[in-house]
């Protein structure tokens, strides 16, 4: 039975903390109130992405995006637009004043996205199976099973170029075909769901959103290197994106498409969930492993690699979850639709989790080689509140930052690499200039400090003595030297580290380096830290001229240490100071200077 | 069921019989962790004993799992826990204030709880809402673009609860 109208609520964690489960239910009162159930359908799909004007709610067929809308608008929807027709225009999203947007897809935001990971989360009901085999899903499994030799599907990926979006970018169907030709009768296939770029949430969404794209995937895979158990490493901290999978394997078994004999034939397949418990290094392949095997997540020397040896020892194929979600449109529409689009050496499309110093923050996929300014400015909608952009950060704690005069760059593995910074998940995070360098590093080192396993010295203390160096300098008693024994630690690192954990570490200083060397030798030689974040290099002090002695600062003081007559100019006691920033923050008179 | 063992600590059927399940499973150790803290908060030693117990393997080996994720916690926290998202976006928004700020209201400081065991604030990793930066989570209730004035009302909020 067909609905006439459909309101589509994003189920997105932003969205659904945000009142989003509220109003998902005022909805649905106010569809049954008026006796339209049969006419309406309220829906909770997976996440739009355009987090930034959440909650989110999209009317179809007419194409209508309401944002910010709260639990009290529920009514007001549901009389005006689907009784009376009239949409809701103070709820109506706007890219200019003037203008108001009909069609989702015509939104800048949107535009200039090709959505093929993304393709269902947004769209579908997560929650209901027929819903994504509605949007073809499962078809890409059954052509497998019965059109398709492993061969045949060994091809087409090899045709599509698909290169594993986990962050090292390894050509996917290599993997599947050391796995394919080793004679063993237990083999496994993984998915890396343990998301643990600080600032990237792609493989959550899809996880939410389209959870049964990564099942189909996964028994694809299974079908093709002959393994017949799956398993999925999962964050702990993802209980929603848990309870989907859960749900999604017992609607897949229930419908015969995963589990014994899936679709008649002779291949079974199973999956379950296994929880990470939160450690970072579990993104590499090895200690991944480990933590499956319910031990301490440590990393071993490769080879062998786990596609030979893997999983208690049997060989095993591990992709990321963006990896697998490409994989059933590429069956369907063939390796080389896919490899059209993107560039040479990188194809298809990535996901960016848009986040920082961005108007439009939230999850964006393009086709590789879009342009970081494309992406930065017409999609995200530049820096907010006439700020200058400073970098942007890809790779998170393993990458580095690219500058302003590199936005033209075509974005794809190679190109990144060539900036010094990684592809990696997929974390983009726009800095702009109140943003500092040497603080941001010190932030990741502290990060990658915390996360090593502590099984190799060079990251263990290699690691640790480059966090030391740069706390040294943002407490102003950095000295010129300590420039080349970081990149002296750092490239040693690079070389000599067990895993990638390690062997990146540095990146964020060897790259901050290299593009903000001016700001670090402001920070050693005249022990100052020009975006005014290290606070042991700034002061603030009250302008004579410009403070009319209103008291605004000193009452906001939280030590008591701003005093001052009034209609005086004010005086900040510089021993007191605990530099929080707040008599800056309240002070309409640009009165208050960081020094 | 019962099940008499040597350590004095009562798990409930439901953690029994999950133990039950998965005895046998391999790789099942890290999801019977996961199964104890949810239903106990944190894992206490005598609890760890009892798992050794049931599984028959060392203590060490379980505390050698504990102590390598974040996620395990062997300290009982508070009745609400305060988790402060320090990913990068909130760490760029000012996540760290947000923990100098409920340390100052609550008289406390990191992994500490308050004494009549309310209140814990925690740093924890990425929660995924980086478009709502800064993050803090307390319970199941996210919330976004937090600042350091709402936090009293949002503490307060959570006292009775």
């Amino acid at each position: 039975m067909a609905y006439k109208h459909y309101i589509l609520v994003c189920g997105g964690v932003e969205c659904d903390s945000n009142k989003g489960d509220d109003l998902f239910r005022k909805l649905i009162h106010a569809v049954e109130h008026r006796g339209l159930m049969a006419d309406i359908q309220v829906v909770k799909s997976g996440c739009f992405g355009f987090c930034a004007v959440g909650p989110v709610v999209k009317i179809l067929p007419d194409e209508t995006f309401y944002v910010e809308v709260t639990p009290e608008d529920a009514e007001e929807i549901v009389e005006a637009h689907i009784v009376k027709g009239k949409p809701v225009e103070r709820l109506r999203y706007r890219e200019e004043e003037s203008k108001v947007n009909v069609r989702i897809k015509d939104l800048s935001f949107y535009q200039k996205q090709f959505r093929i990971v993304l393709r269902n989360c947004g769209a579908i009901n997560p929650e209901e199976i027929t819903e994504y085999i509605a949007r073809d899903g499962y078809l890409a499994l059954e052509k497998v099973l019965f059109e398709m030799t492993p061969d045949d599907v060994i091809e087409e990926m090899k045709k599509s170029g698909l290169r594993g979006r986990g962050g090292a970018g390894f050509p996917t169907w290599r993997k599947w075909e050391f796995s394919r030709v080793v004679d063993e009768k237990q083999k496994y296939v993984v998915c890396n769901a343990d998301e643990g770029d600080p600032g990237a949430y792609m493989d959550r969404s899809v996880l939410e959103g389209d959870p049964h794209s990564v099942l189909e995937s996964m028994a694809i895979a299974g079908h093709t290197v002959g393994a017949n158990q799956g398993y999925i490493y999962i964050r702990a901290e993802y209980p929603l994106a848990i309870d989907r999978l859960n749900r999604a394997i017992d609607q897949a078994k229930e419908l015969g498409l995963l589990g014994d004999n899936i679709l008649g034939t002779d291949f079974s397949f199973d999956i379950e969930l296994r929880l990470g418990a939160g450690a970072f290094v579990c993104g590499e392949e090895t200690a991944l492993l480990a933590s499956v095997e319910g031990k301490r997540g440590m990393p071993v020397p490769r080879p062998p690699f786990p596609a030979v040896k893997g999983l208690w020892g049997k060989p095993t194929v591990i992709n990321n979850v963006e990896t697998w979600a490409n994989i059933p449109v590429i069956i369907t529409r063939g390796g080389d639709w896919f490899a059209k689009i993107g560039t040479e050496g990188s194809t298809g499309t990535k996901v960016f989790a848009l986040t920082g110093r961005i108007q439009n923050s939230g999850l964006v996929e393009v086709p590789m080689g879009t342009t970081l300014r494309d992406i930065i400015y017409n999609i995200g909608g530049g820096v907010p509140g006439g700020k200058k952009f400073k970098a942007v950060q890809t790779g998170g704690p393993s990458g580095g930052v690219i500058t302003e005069e590199y936005l033209d760059t075509p974005i794809d593995y190679d190109q990144l690499g060539k900036l010094g910074s990684i592809m990696g998940s997929g974390g983009m995070i726009i800095m702009d200039e109140s943003d500092c360098m040497v603080d941001v590093s010190k932030f990741y080192l502290e990060f990658t400090v915390d996360e090593s396993c502590g099984k190799c010295a060079p990251c263990r203390i290699g690691g640790k003595t480059l966090f030391n160096i740069l706390d040294k300098i943002s407490k102003g008693n950095g000295e010129m030297e300590d420039i080349a024994k970081m990149k002296r630690i750092g490239h040693a690192m690079q070389r000599v580290s067990l895993c990638g954990l390690g062997q990146t570490a540095p990146n964020p200083i060897l790259s901050t380096l290299r593009y903000f060397g001016e700001e670090y030798r402001q920070h050693i030689e005249e022990k100052k830290c020009p975006a005014g974040k290290c606070k042991s290099l700034i002061s603030y002090e009250i302008i004579e001229d410009k403070c009319i002695g209103c008291g605004v600062c000193a009452r906001a003081c939280p030590v008591g240490c701003i005093s001052g007559e009034r209609r005086m100019p004010h005086l900040i006691n510089q021993v007191e100071c605990i530099k929080c920033g707040e008599c800056y923050n309240v002070c309409k008179f640009n009165a208050v200077a960081v020094g | 069921m019962s099940v008499h063992t040597k350590v004095e600590i009562e798990f409930s059927d439901s953690l029994l019989s999950f133990i039950d399940e998965w005895r046998d499973r391999q790789g099942n150790l890290i999801m019977i962790l996961h199964k104890v803290q949810e239903e106990i908060g944190y894992i206490p030693r005598k609890a760890a004993m009892k798992v050794a117990e049931l599984l028959e393997v060392p203590l060490a080996k379980i505390y050698g799992v504990v102590t390598f994720y974040h996620f395990f916690k062997l300290e009982k926290p508070g009745k609400n826990q305060i988790q402060v998202c320090m990913g990068t976006a909130c760490y760029l928004k000012g996540g760290e204030d947000l923990i100098q700020e409920l340390e100052d209201i609550l008289g406390i400081g990191l992994n500490q709880v308050t004494d009549d065991g309310r209140f814990s604030i925690e740093a924890v990793r990425c929660v995924g809402c980086c478009g709502l930066a800064p993050v803090i989570v307390i319970g199941e209730k996210v919330y976004g673009k937090v600042t350091k004035k709402e936090l009293p009302g949002i503490i307060a909020a959570h006292r009775d609860g």
